[in-house]
């Protein structure tokens, strides 16, 4: 039992628990919130694998905007909202027959996959981190970085003209 | 003792399935779309562990991720819009209330 072990161990036991536990609140806010959990203990899980970078990212864009987004969604919306699913039982019946059967194909598949160690293991830690990502996306990747900050102009812009109020055109 | 790439692969399937089956059965439009984001966060698990334990391991993965994270934003805020203008044109943030194309 390594240090690693007992990390993932229980940084593991909050993203599922909280996952789970989304699902089986009734209350809109709490799902929120028990959401902020698992989106907290996936960055632990990024900083274990050794992406600090991504880890950051991730507690900042994830647990920081987009969770306090859906908050302000709900409380724009009907804030006091239960969820008690679709009511349509052979409905659910059918769904988590499906997400069973898709389970255990993928959990087969992991299963008997036969995982190759890395070819090279120690070259990894020759450079810092968020250094390495940035050189990688200011070089190879540079064209896409573009193609993505177009795309949050037009998400920007179209998320406001679709929620102004519509009719007061002066 | 050392975890190994299927462990993270494992949380992540858990993590997907659940999204899943958050997104097909919930009712309210703000969970289903909190539960999208579930799934793409196993996604982006995975994406991680494999630029760790992966044949040719590299920062590709991890840049993956973040690219993922920002359409992921950008995905929140339309879906967002979209609800809050319906919401005040239907009064209901409910999906299976949403069904002025059927009729």
């Amino acid at each position: 039992m390594s240090g690693e072990f007992i990390a993932f161990f229980i940084l593991s036991l909050l993203t599922i628990g909280g996952a789970v536990f989304m699902i089986s609140f009734t209350r809109v806010v709490h799902m929120v919130i028990s959401l902020g959990i698992t989106f907290i203990s996936i960055a632990g899980h990024f900083v274990l694998l050794g992406a600090e970078f991504v880890g950051v990212s991730q507690i900042l864009v994830y647990s920081g905007a987009i969770s306090i987004l859906m908050l302000f969604g709900i409380m724009l919306t009907k804030h006091d909202a239960n969820d008690e699913g679709t009511g349509n039982t052979w409905k659910n019946r059918f769904v988590l027959v499906f997400v069973a059967a898709l389970f255990g194909l993928l959990f087969w598949g992991i299963q008997n996959a036969p995982w190759q160690a890395p070819a090279q293991q120690a070259a990894e830690q020759s450079m810092n981190n968020a250094k390495e990502i940035g050189i990688e996306v200011f070089t190879k990747y540079v064209i896409p970085f573009e193609l993505l900050s177009v795309l949050l102009l037009v998400c920007l812009v179209g998320a406001i003209i679709m929620a102004k109020k519509e009719g007061d055109q002066q | 003792m050392m975890v190994s790439i299927s462990s993270y692969l494992m949380v992540a399937l858990i993590l997907f399935c659940v999204g899943l089956y958050g997104a097909l059965t919930k009712r309210n439009a703000v969970i289903v779309l909190i539960s999208i984001e579930l799934m793409l966060n196993a996604v982006n698990i995975n994406l991680v562990a494999f630029s760790k334990f992966g044949l040719h391991p590299g920062v590709t993965g991890q840049i993956f991720t973040l690219f993922t994270m920002t359409v992921a934003a950008a995905e929140v805020a339309v879906g967002l819009a979209i609800l809050i203008a319906l919401y005040r044109n239907k009064e209901t943030v409910n999906v299976d209330e949403m069904d002025q194309m059927k009729r």
